[in-house]
């Protein structure tokens, strides 16, 4: 219980500034956040219908953002795993511990919104087309990094290991777009045809623009609202298992 | 270096000793035969997928030996030790990784030929296909060990070392499985054996560093 | 039964005098397990020929303080030096033992042999360890004491200046231990450096250490 104790507070050994600094954005990220989400949603389905896909193309509006931002959510981790490991500063093994399951989540979204597309064109719920693939192993790869953390007791421990797998990790996603992308276009069947994209001039690109800084906001604010609990629920651990080793 | 060929030797004498190279050609059967059942058992259907087939059994074959490449060191002391043999730990790594792929990939390989018969391929089509997987097993053992290293101090961490290997695989499995394909046509595919033997190269560089830190921080 | 040819080891290997022997200077070394100090301010030196008994209460840091010599925990607060540029060749020898089941004792003595670089003949150690007409046993039937023993040899097979010993004179009978009073003997007299935690008094100490003792 001692090791237990001892190990938790180093982790999250007082980031009062930082806690200081997160009441403080806390709101305005959020309402940011959400004013964007409403805005941007609002000028999606301003824009016209597409002659070919009807209006099942405003769901590109969730997806394309989603997608951008299960790519983004991993960058994020592995730079703050770097931040972590070499500068030694122990919020980044929090940063990238709450950033994992949003990240996680915005690749779960953009796999279904994928689907959902793609459904009326293709005829089914799936396909193996380039992006869609990509997304999945990216959603292994975040499964991966979010189990480390489950699977290792000791937190020290199981945060220098989550930033090595980050680490490693990060190099092979690039790998894993290429290689995928070869695959798919050597592999292409006729009748799948690909999530096609409309032309993106200004009518959609500067909606699409919105949405995507609104998921970047919706990003920030969740991350932080999860490091902001993540801290305080480890201080308040420790706080119980203080007063329990007392009594 | 006879260092690096003790370690080595060591390695494969107790994965051979512990069943673990039994085990894996087992399961390569076992999944091969599981294979039309599943299928059905027309032997031109069998044929077309077989490169594919066997190239998703040698992974998940391999993938059962994984957590015992560092498992038993770390749990009976032999990661100090291997910490402190007079060879970098990046090569003692090296070292247990090549007596990993003697003792259990080529067996793996050596089985795929006598696999493949009961997927009805010909003998005309094995070299390409062995081909393809002695060019890119390597990179299977290596980037396997970095998954391995990274589970090292959990508990049955089986089935982690897996999850965690898995997006590594993904490009070795495309290119591997896709040269394999030009085996039944006959063809050599020259451009991914040699995107093989990149992925393998760049494996054999990077991994092993991968490895060692994960295996001292484990060892911390 | 193999009391009596242990009283008198014929051969254990080790230099009259070592090549490289190594100071070890610890300053102000400090640990900490999370937030938890385990010890500070340890500061300590030992000349070739000098060894260190560390004592203390489970939990106290003594295996910590064996890590951090050895290399494998890394050191945040004060400096460990040995005296010398190269940093010396360590021998560790913990609770765990390092040995492999499935393997004979005489393939484990070839294979130390090997490992640490020493081209020796190492079925010759058996006697010494008191595991005579033992060659053809396998590792996992050997008893504890055995296993100990056994655990030893790389001492003996790959001489170095520093032994870095946690806790040995656990699960050794008497011979066992007599055994690591006459290796530790051996090695201190060539001039090496011993340090070693344990909960029993150890003969060959030059000096001790108690951690914990402030709390």
């Amino acid at each position: 219980m001692l090791k237990a104790l001892e190990n938790i507070s180093a982790l999250y050994a007082n980031p009062t500034r930082f806690m200081q600094l997160a009441a403080r954005l806390h709101a305005p990220l959020w309402a940011l956040a959400l004013a964007l989400l409403a805005y941007g949603l609002f000028r999606a389905f301003q824009v016209p219908e597409d002659y070919q896909q009807g209006e099942t193309v405003k769901i590109m509006f969730v997806h394309v953002p989603a997608a951008w931002m299960a790519l983004f959510g991993y960058s994020f981790i592995f730079f703050a795993s770097v931040t972590a490991l070499i500068f030694r500063h122990p919020l980044g093994h929090v940063a990238a511990r709450a950033a994992a399951p949003v990240g996680a989540t915005f690749t779960l979204i953009a796999l279904v919104t994928g689907s959902l597309w793609g459904q009326p064109m293709w005829g089914t719920w799936w396909v193996w087309d380039a992006r869609l693939t990509s997304m999945l192993v990216l959603l292994f790869v975040y499964l991966g990094y979010i189990a480390i953390w489950q699977a290792i007791e000791e937190p020290t421990r199981a945060a220098r290991t989550a930033a090595l797998l980050a680490i490693v990790g990060f190099i092979n996603v690039p790998i894993v777009k290429f290689s995928v992308d070869w695959w798919n276009t050597l592999h292409q069947p006729a009748s799948v045809s690909r999530l096609a994209r409309p032309a993106l001039h200004a009518d959609f690109l500067y909606p699409l623009l919105i949405m995507g800084v609104a998921f970047l906001a919706l990003f920030f604010a969740l991350t932080l609202t999860r490091m902001q609990m993540e801290i305080l629920r480890q201080k308040l651990r420790v706080r119980r298992m203080r007063t329990n080793q007392g009594a | 270096m006879s260092v690096f060929w003790a370690i080595c030797r060591q390695h494969a004498v107790l994965a051979w000793r512990g069943g673990h190279t039994t085990l894996a050609v087992a399961f390569l059967f076992i999944g091969v035969t599981l294979m039309p059942f599943g299928l059905g058992p027309e032997l031109a259907l069998l044929q077309a997928l077989a490169p594919g087939l066997l190239w998703v059994v040698l992974i998940m074959a391999l993938l059962t030996s994984l957590d015992r490449l560092f498992q038993a060191d770390y749990e009976d002391g032999s990661l100090d030790q291997m910490m402190l043999m007079p060879l970098p730990l990046e090569f003692v790594v090296l070292a247990k990784l090549l007596g990993h792929y003697i003792a259990l990939v080529l067996p793996l390989l050596l089985a795929v030929p006598l696999a493949g018969l009961l997927l009805n391929l010909a003998p005309a089509h094995l070299p390409m296909l062995l081909l393809a997987m002695l060019a890119g097993s390597p990179a299977l053992v290596l980037l396997g060990g970095i998954g391995a290293s990274l589970a090292v101090s959990v508990r049955r961490g089986g089935l982690l070392t897996v999850l965690l290997s898995l997006p590594f695989y993904v490009p070795v499995m495309i290119f591997g499985a896709g040269a394999s394909q030009q085996a039944l046509a006959g063809e050599v595919d020259e451009t991914r054996l040699a995107i093989l033997l990149l992925i393998s190269l760049a494996s054999l560089l990077a991994a092993p560093v991968a490895i060692a830190a994960a295996l001292r921080n484990a060892v911390r | 039964m193999t009391e009596n040819t242990m009283a008198k080891p014929q051969k254990n290997f080790l230099p009259n005098a070592y090549p490289d022997p190594a100071h070890l200077r610890l300053e102000g070394l400090a640990c900490s397990r999370g937030a938890r100090q385990l010890f500070e301010g340890i500061s300590q030196t030992l000349a070739p020929g000098e060894a260190l008994a560390l004592y203390g209460a489970n939990g106290s840091g003594k295996t910590s303080l064996l890590r951090q010599i050895a290399g494998f925990l890394p050191v945040e607060v004060g400096t460990i030096s040995f005296g010398d540029t190269r940093p010396p060749r360590v021998h560790f020898i913990g609770h765990a033992d390092g040995l492999k089941n499935p393997l004979r004792v005489g393939e484990t003595l070839a294979f130390d042999a090997a490992l640490w670089g020493a081209p020796k003949n190492a079925i010759d150690l058996l006697p010494l360890l008191g595991l005579d007409n033992r060659g053809w046993q396998t590792v996992g039937d050997l008893s504890a004491g055995q296993r100990r023993r056994l655990a030893l040899a790389k001492l003996c097979l790959a001489p170095r200046p520093v032994w870095l010993l946690d806790e040995p004179m656990t699960a050794l009978d008497a011979a066992g231990q007599h055994l690591i009073d006459t290796l530790a003997g051996a090695h201190l007299a060539a001039g090496g450096i011993l340090v070693a935690s344990s909960h029993v008094p150890l003969g060959f100490a030059t000096q001790t250490l108690t951690l914990g003792a402030a709390s």
